[in-house]
């Protein structure tokens, strides 16, 4: 029979890769409960996921394409901002729920002990499938301008894994320190309203003078938005030889959000 | 090396005064640091010696904790509030780590710290069972094979697709602890379960308590009904102030608990306040018609129980209840306070309140105890915001009786003043 021992934390990062492969179902099932009531609360439901790029790049190609006329490298200003936007909102998303998924479940937290992980993962994870539908509507979109996607659309799962990881490194620091200081979630919203425009989501990164333009590879997400447009779109990426700072970025943040995560899912239960 | 299910050894689980289920602003945080900052400039730039650091004031919610338990035992774990109850099955539970010492569990810990963790108001009742059972730590697999008896022991068959926010609290309960019994862990840990649902269900429950006690599993199990910890546990731990106060057989723990715990023997008890709780009870005491504590009363007269109850928040829906338990803390009778005016349920302005709750001359001479709970009533569920547990003991006596007078034994636990009419006389 196997035996648990329970006593202070001894080290700084204990992951714990056994049991959390005992509880992979657990995984699952979060991910699924959130599905099931995401789809379930909302009478517009799938057609969320749909709406929510569809009227931002709307919104965008008015303001920014038209009003603004900002350049967008030839490429008609809609289907140019929207391969922007899946990314971005699949991140946003991610990065918004995981960062208030320990507060939001607090009943649980308080009262079972599994991996609290799961609870963050399971937010990010959750967002794939808005991401898939919405996909489907750029494809639509493509076809309607009678843009070909390029070979290049292979490395789209690398991006979106990028994307994920960045919304996972930043959402671990996020929702350990929601725990502990509650004003955090006024703080989120905001976060991700700079982190938009620090991107470039409705511009194009050419519009950066060229000496500068390596800087934007310290945000990851440029990296991922600027890949989105080279793999769709066949668009002559900017910053690829940054996206290598990007990468050190976000193992540095994943690497610092787990130990601190870790360090502070001690005493949750104690605090929240 | 002894066969063991869960070895405790000096275990400590310190809080930081204020600290406890509080958390705090980022904020706050900051501007103490800028504070902070500031002040230690104006000390250098003063030249002042530096003033120690306040220390935080540290409550060991439990220390020296030491404890075997045998696979198989049922172990009833007593005493009065925060004596470390809930901070043990908590560590047992690892929902919170210790501060010091260890413990070895053997096997797989389930727990009913509260049933119906995890429930989705949205999700059904079929697809709660599933989450419940997940996030309790079972295998898909495994829910899937016990589906049935699940939903047979909660009798909620018919609502299996209803959204549970539709249920009703008795049915929500059911269901919850139906999920959470059929979790098959050799060490089961219980806490104040029984305090929800009807007589009936409460009864099936412990049933399957003891079954599972039965079945050679290790049960440990925190609750106020004393009645239900003797009857499923044979050996009891008793904490007092973090402390294990005695170690041994249930009825020996219970008698200790009873005959020595501090708050367990004067018929006027006063809780020290804590700010940090919203809603306190402060004192409980037994009155006689003149207004004094005293621990005997006559049969025939009425007396009052003096309750003070702090309020510090604006609190809603609440309602104070008092039990009278006799010797085996079996409750006699309860009374609350919305009962004769629902007026009472409305919001509670924050304030210092005293009741003085009238008696009438209905328990027959014995030995009696007190308990006291402030609840609020939500749609579903009552919250215990604070409770007081068998306190106050005091005797009522036979201040001459009929029955004294004829030397006939009082039958029953409560007597009540019946007329009896001869409505009809004929000859035989």
């Amino acid at each position: 029979m196997f035996e648990i021992v329970l006593e202070p934390p001894r080290s700084w990062l204990q992951l714990r890769l056994k049991e959390l492969w005992q509880y992979r179902e657990l995984l699952y099932f979060f991910v699924w409960r959130e599905l099931k009531v995401r789809y379930k609360q909302t009478a517009l439901g799938v057609a969320w996921a749909v709406l929510q790029p569809l009227m931002t790049m709307v919104v965008f190609s008015v303001v920014f394409g038209r009003l603004a006329k900002l350049p967008s490298e030839g490429i008609p200003y809609p289907v140019f901002s929207y391969v922007a936007l899946l990314p971005w909102q699949l991140f946003s998303r991610a990065l918004s729920d995981a960062s208030g998924s320990l507060v939001n479940n607090q009943q649980m937290v308080t009262k079972i002990y599994f991996p609290r992980l799961f609870l963050p993962a399971a937010s990010i994870l959750s967002g794939l499938v808005d991401f898939g539908i919405a996909f489907l509507i750029l494809l639509g979109l493509m076809f309607y301008y009678g843009i070909k996607p390029t070979w290049a659309i292979v490395t789209l799962p690398i991006l979106i894994l990028l994307a994920l990881t960045t919304a996972m490194a930043v959402g671990l620091w996020l929702a350990a320190l929601n725990v502990k200081y509650r004003d955090v979630k006024y703080v989120t919203p905001f976060l991700v309203q700079f982190w938009l425009y620090a991107t470039p989501v409705a511009y194009s990164s050419t519009l950066f003078p060229e000496k500068w333009r390596p800087l934007l590879g310290l945000n990851p997400m440029a990296g991922v938005v600027d890949g989105f447009r080279w793999a769709m779109l066949g668009q002559q990426a900017q910053i690829s030889t940054l996206v290598y700072i990007s990468l050190i970025i976000v193992v540095i943040l994943f690497i610092s959000g787990l130990i601190y995560f870790q360090h502070t899912e001690l005493t949750f239960a104690d605090v929240i | 090396m002894s066969d063991f299910a869960i070895r405790a050894e000096q275990l400590g689980k310190k809080y930081k005064i204020g600290e406890k289920e509080r958390y705090r602003m980022l904020r706050d945080v900051l501007r103490d640091a800028a504070v902070a900052t500031w002040q230690g400039m104006r000390r250098i730039v003063k030249r002042q010696a530096r003033l120690e650091r306040e220390d935080h004031r540290a409550l060991w919610a439990l220390k020296d904790v030491s404890f075997e338990v045998k696979p198989g035992d049922s172990v009833g774990i007593i005493g009065s509030n925060g004596a470390g109850k809930t901070t043990l099955l908590k560590i047992l539970a690892r929902v919170t780590v210790p501060t010091e010492g260890r413990v070895r569990l053997r096997g797989r810990v389930g727990s009913l710290l509260e049933v119906g963790t995890g429930f989705h108001p949205e999700l059904t009742g079929r697809e709660n069972i599933y989450l419940n059972g997940a996030i309790l730590g079972m295998r898909k697999q495994e829910i899937d094979r016990k589906f049935d008896e699940i939903v047979a022991f909660s009798e909620v068959e018919r609502f299996l697709d209803t959204p549970v926010k539709f249920y009703s609290s008795g049915m929500h309960v059911r269901l919850a602890f139906s999920v959470a019994a059929h979790l098959e862990p050799e060490i089961l840990l219980v806490d104040e379960v029984l305090a929800v649902g009807d007589v009936a269900f409460q009864r099936k429950s412990l049933g399957r308590m003891e079954d599972v006690a039965q079945e050679g599993r290790t049960v440990l199990f925190v609750s106020h009904n004393m009645a239900a910890v003797k009857s499923l546990c044979k050996t009891g731990i008793y904490l007092e102030k973090g402390r294990v106060r005695h170690l041994g057989d249930i009825d020996e723990a219970v008698q200790v608990y009873l005959g020595s715990g501090e708050l367990q023997q004067q018929s006027e008890v006063h809780l020290p306040a804590d700010p940090a709780r919203p809603v306190q009870i402060l004192s409980v005491s037994v009155l006689n018609s003149v207004g004094n504590p005293v621990p005997t009363l006559p049969h025939d007269q009425p007396f009052d129980v003096g309750i003070q109850v702090a309020i510090r928040e604006l609190t809603y829906r609440m309602n104070l209840g008092l039990y009278i338990l006799d010797r085996d803390l079996d409750t006699v009778f309860s009374t609350h306070d919305f009962e004769q005016d629902d007026n009472r349920l409305q919001t509670r302005q924050p304030g210092l309140y005293a009741y003085h709750v009238h008696i009438p001359p209905l328990l027959v001479p014995g030995h009696y105890r007190l308990s006291v709970r402030a609840m609020r009533l939500g749609r579903k569920t009552e919250k215990v915001l604070d409770n007081v547990e068998h306190v106050c003991p005091f005797d009522i006596f036979d201040n001459g009786s009929v029955f004294a007078k004829v030397n006939m034994k009082w039958v029953g636990k409560v007597s009540v003043p019946v007329k009896w009419m001869c409505v009809e006389k004929h000859p035989i």
